[in-house]
């Protein structure tokens, strides 16, 4: 795990969701574009090693990635690409299913870029892999930040807060911050908070010495253009900043980095 | 064990074989002595035939995966038999335990008794951990006076009893240093469940029991500890508070 102490680079955020198909890989992209837009120097990583698919967000298919640095082919920094949105990044590329076991040597690569990116940006955003494995939750420890990605569903918040129950009894981290994607409602994800706050408290804070809180980094309303930018390989973003899913995971963008 | 019972009844089949194909190209003599030494004996069959052979590297592989002192498991095999367990875990999601023992103030013994007392308190606490456990179980001695046991298809509400029976039965038996010369014994045990349907790595899970070793021994010795929370599944109470109606009318 990296230390803190020697934190002098940016802010590594794991973003994980428990349950695939909620959004994750979305949010990222299109968080980084935001934050990028702010002026952040912006790094995303595809640390789903097993099922990558940012390439296929981005509509990028990039001939060196990770899985071409984790073989010793090329250089990280060679692999480092230019996104649409304004941001770098960092793709795992087929072949990464062997890595998708923390062996040594994994944990030891990922650990490697990790301390290579650090310097470099003041984002890093790593998407993980769905699923509460130990390559993610290695992935998360690595992070100084977690970010949980949502829906309303009720499997998606059983498997988020799942993973939120796993992150507490296996990790020091405290803090654990929220985003509810595809509300229907204004206020839906505050309430999604505090209902899995109170749960967090009954059953897992009460075993702890100290309480894992939830926090709320941004809701992200449900819209029809979300699907059509993923299905024309665009980044929302940037091709409708103003729908309201673009607005919401701005709005998340100024938190994050407000901390 | 002792290799003075084996060795006349296995001659080294030096001269007899010296023609033989293996034997001029394969540097065997080493490998045949610390067979010989360790009591295992030397391969039945012709020297240089396949099936002597195949004995030859079975009886190496067996060596190389005991430890000396015990005749248990070793570090390595160990580890071998922890991963397997890994893989049956992940596909199977059956429950499986694993508990790392610690002899509570072993350099005691050692400093009071001596070090060959010592040997024998290891060799009777792993004696004793062996004829507790399961036929399935493995039982390994993995450091000076460390053992670990794997127990397949242990349901999390057997852990403590099962934890806390070979902890007894180490505490309740004397160890026979010397004739008519006895010492108590006691183990700390820590004990973690292998996360179900997850691949964990043998890192991670060694690691978290550990922990629990750790709080065996800072608790006082003498006892186990087994890891709280092993099961990260979300019971139906806990479903039924996060699907509570509020959540989705607390919009205020």
């Amino acid at each position: 795990m990296i230390s803190s102490g020697t934190n002098t680079g940016a802010c590594i955020t794991a973003i994980t969701s428990g349950k695939g198909g909620v959004g994750k890989t979305f949010v990222s992209a299109n968080l980084a574009a935001a934050l990028a837009r702010q002026g952040e120097r912006v790094l995303v990583l595809d640390a789903d090693l097993g099922l990558a698919n940012l390439d296929v967000v981005l509509n990028l298919y990039p001939k060196l990635t990770l899985h071409d640095v984790f073989t010793g082919q090329t250089k990280l920094e060679d692999a480092i690409l230019p996104a649409p949105g304004g941001f770098s990044v960092l793709l795992a590329g087929s072949g990464m299913i062997e890595y998708s076991r923390l062996t040594p040597t994994v944990r030891d690569q990922l650990q490697e870029v990790m301390q290579h990116v650090r310097p470099r940006f003041d984002r890093v955003l790593l998407d993980t892999g769905a699923g509460i494995s130990d390559v993610v939750l290695y992935t998360v420890s690595l992070a100084d930040e977690v970010l949980i990605v949502a829906t309303p569903e009720p499997t998606s918040l059983t498997d988020a807060y799942a993973t939120i129950k796993v992150l507490a009894t296996t990790q020091p981290r405290r803090l654990i911050r929220l985003l509810v994607n595809q509300v229907q409602r204004p206020g839906e994800g505050r309430a999604i908070r505090k209902q899995l706050q109170l749960v967090v408290d009954r059953f897992v804070n009460s075993g702890l010495d100290q309480p894992v809180m939830i926090e709320l980094l941004g809701e992200v309303p449900f819209d029809t253009s979300v699907r059509e930018s993923v299905i024309k390989r665009e980044l929302l973003f940037v091709r409708a900043p103003g729908a309201p899913a673009s607005v919401g995971i701005a709005a998340a963008a100024t938190k994050h980095i407000a901390g | 064990m002792d290799p003075r019972e084996s060795a006349p009844s296995h001659p080294r089949p030096q001269g007899a074989a010296e023609d033989a194909r293996p034997q001029r190209t394969l540097r065997l003599d080493v490998a045949l002595q610390l067979l010989e030494q360790s009591g295992h004996g030397l391969p039945p069959g012709t020297p240089g035939s396949d099936a002597w052979l195949q004995a030859l590297v079975d009886a190496l592989v067996d060596l190389s995966s005991r430890d000396a002192l015990t005749g248990l498991a070793n570090r390595r095999s160990f580890e071998l038999a922890l991963s397997r367990e890994i893989d049956r875990v992940a596909r199977s999601g059956e429950p499986a335990l694993l508990l790392v023992l610690d002899i509570d103030h072993f350099k005691r013994v050692n400093d009071t008794h001596g070090h060959a007392a010592g040997d024998l308190v290891i060799r009777a606490v792993g004696r004793a951990l062996a004829e507790t456990v399961r036929p399935m179980d493995l039982v390994a001695r993995v450091g000076g006076e460390e053992f670990a046991i794997v127990l397949p298809n242990c349901p999390a509400a057997f852990g403590p009893q099962v934890a806390e029976r070979i902890r007894m039965r180490v505490a309740r038996q004397p160890v026979e240093i010397a004739a008519g010369e006895h010492v108590n014994v006691t183990v700390s045990v820590g004990g973690a469940f292998a996360p179900q349907w997850v691949r964990t790595t043998a890192r991670l899970w060694m690691d978290r029991t550990d922990l629990q070793l750790y709080r065996a021994k800072s608790e006082g010795r003498n006892r186990c500890c087994l890891e709280p929370t092993a099961v990260p599944l979300v019971s139906a109470e806990e479903k039924g508070l996060l699907f509570a109606s509020s959540t989705f009318q607390d919009l205020t």
